[in-house]
């Protein structure tokens, strides 16, 4: 029996596939249009990353900003 | 002897019923209240972030619908009007609606936690829990105030616009929460009124049942008294102004009209006229939502020209 390349459940199943495809496409492009968005906005990007960051530590009382 | 079985094949889910499960009309009312909500607070929100969130917040009320399809399967497999629904209808199994539910849940909280702030993704959160959890699994089959608590899952998305925009509660957004709140009660009684549905064989106490037809129409009486201040009071607030004003007070007089008029009534004059003042002051009651929040997105329109606004 010849190996069968697109089983019948393909066509069957082709609007659902082709549905959740868009729908993960979109989503990539939301995750990347946010992401461009935050970092030209300039939102804080740092987190601790376990070594102390001079940038990150609240000013002193008093300091001039 | 060859025996043929043959087996009933479980009806095939397209994409759409997927997207059925979310109650996409439902969704369509979150969207225009969130929008609305995060369009009038004082802080502007860049366009993609504003677009995200509305999204997510979309996402999250669907994910609670989804799981409110799972948790009722059984309710709406005996309702002629959600018979035809994916997991009663047998397209959909019933654990495909859990986890999908959930999923989404948990992937539109996060999203817009990262995309706005923790106090909108709380809030989202927690509308989402209200809605599966507190209506749903608890209240709906416990009391016929169901439609009071069930209301105020409805009553959230403009809360959580506000707080994209602002991070934060304040007057306006506990008036916007508190309009639909009080809004829910008399709509959707006055729909029961003349949509006989047949919750009490599904188990489900709804005030015409438990009550009897005649406290309900108080009840619609009622609840549009306590309504009209709410919207009305809306129009003080930094988000209101004179168009709002205008178009609350000549909304609210007609609702009072129309809730007045439907008090007035008995069934034997519901009956005689099929149901003509329920059906219109139900109809109209669509458009006095909409209409106020239109107003609250009009004053904010015309702010920037020197119209809007006190």
């Amino acid at each position: 029996m010849a190996l069968q390349p697109l089983h019948e459940i393909h066509t069957r199943r082709f609007g659902r596939n082709l549905g959740v495809a868009l729908t993960l496409g979109f989503f990539i492009l939301i995750v990347f249009a946010l992401t461009v968005v935050k970092v030209t906005q300039g939102d804080p990007m740092q987190a601790f990353d376990h070594s102390v960051r001079i940038e990150m530590t609240a000013p002193a009382a008093g300091a001039d900003q | 002897m060859t025996e043929i079985h043959a087996f009933e094949q479980p009806k095939e889910a397209g994409f759409g019923d997927y997207v059925q499960l979310l109650k996409p009309r439902v969704m369509s009312l979150v969207v225009f209240t969130a929008l609305v909500g995060l369009l009038v607070a004082p802080v502007s929100v860049h366009p993609v972030v504003a677009f995200s969130a509305i999204l997510f917040i979309a996402l999250g009320a669907g994910a609670s619908g989804a799981l409110n399809m799972w948790w009722d399967a059984d309710i709406d497999a005996v309702m002629r009007r959600t018979k035809g629904r994916p997991v009663p209808a047998g397209k959909v199994q019933p654990g495909e609606a859990l986890g999908l539910g959930m999923a989404l849940s948990g992937i539109a909280v996060v999203m817009l936690g990262l995309a706005s702030n923790l106090l909108a993704a709380g809030l989202l959160a927690f509308t989402i829990f209200f809605y599966a959890v507190v209506y749903s699994m608890w209240l709906k089959r416990l009391t016929p105030q169901n439609i009071v608590i069930g209301g105020a899952a409805g009553a959230f998305p403009p809360m959580i616009g506000w707080a994209v925009a602002t991070g934060s509660v304040s007057i306006e957004s506990v008036l916007m929460f508190a309009l639909i709140f009080m809004w829910t009660p008399p709509h959707f009684w006055a729909l029961a009124l003349f949509m006989k549905d047949d919750y009490s064989n599904a188990g489900v106490p709804m005030l015409t049942v438990t009550h009897g037809r005649k406290s309900t129409r108080a009840h619609v009486l009622v609840y549009t008294i306590l309504l009209a201040p709410v919207a009305i009071g809306a129009a003080f607030t930094s988000i209101g102004g004179p168009i709002y004003l205008t178009a609350a007070v000549l909304l609210n007089a007609w609702f009072l009209i129309g809730a007045w008029r439907i008090w007035r009534r008995d069934e034997v004059m519901a009956e005689a006229d099929k149901y003509a003042v329920e059906k219109a002051v139900f109809r109209f009651s669509l458009y006095y939502l909409f209409l106020h929040f239109g107003a609250f997105l009009a004053e904010a329109a015309l702010r920037p020209y020197g119209y809007g606004g006190w």
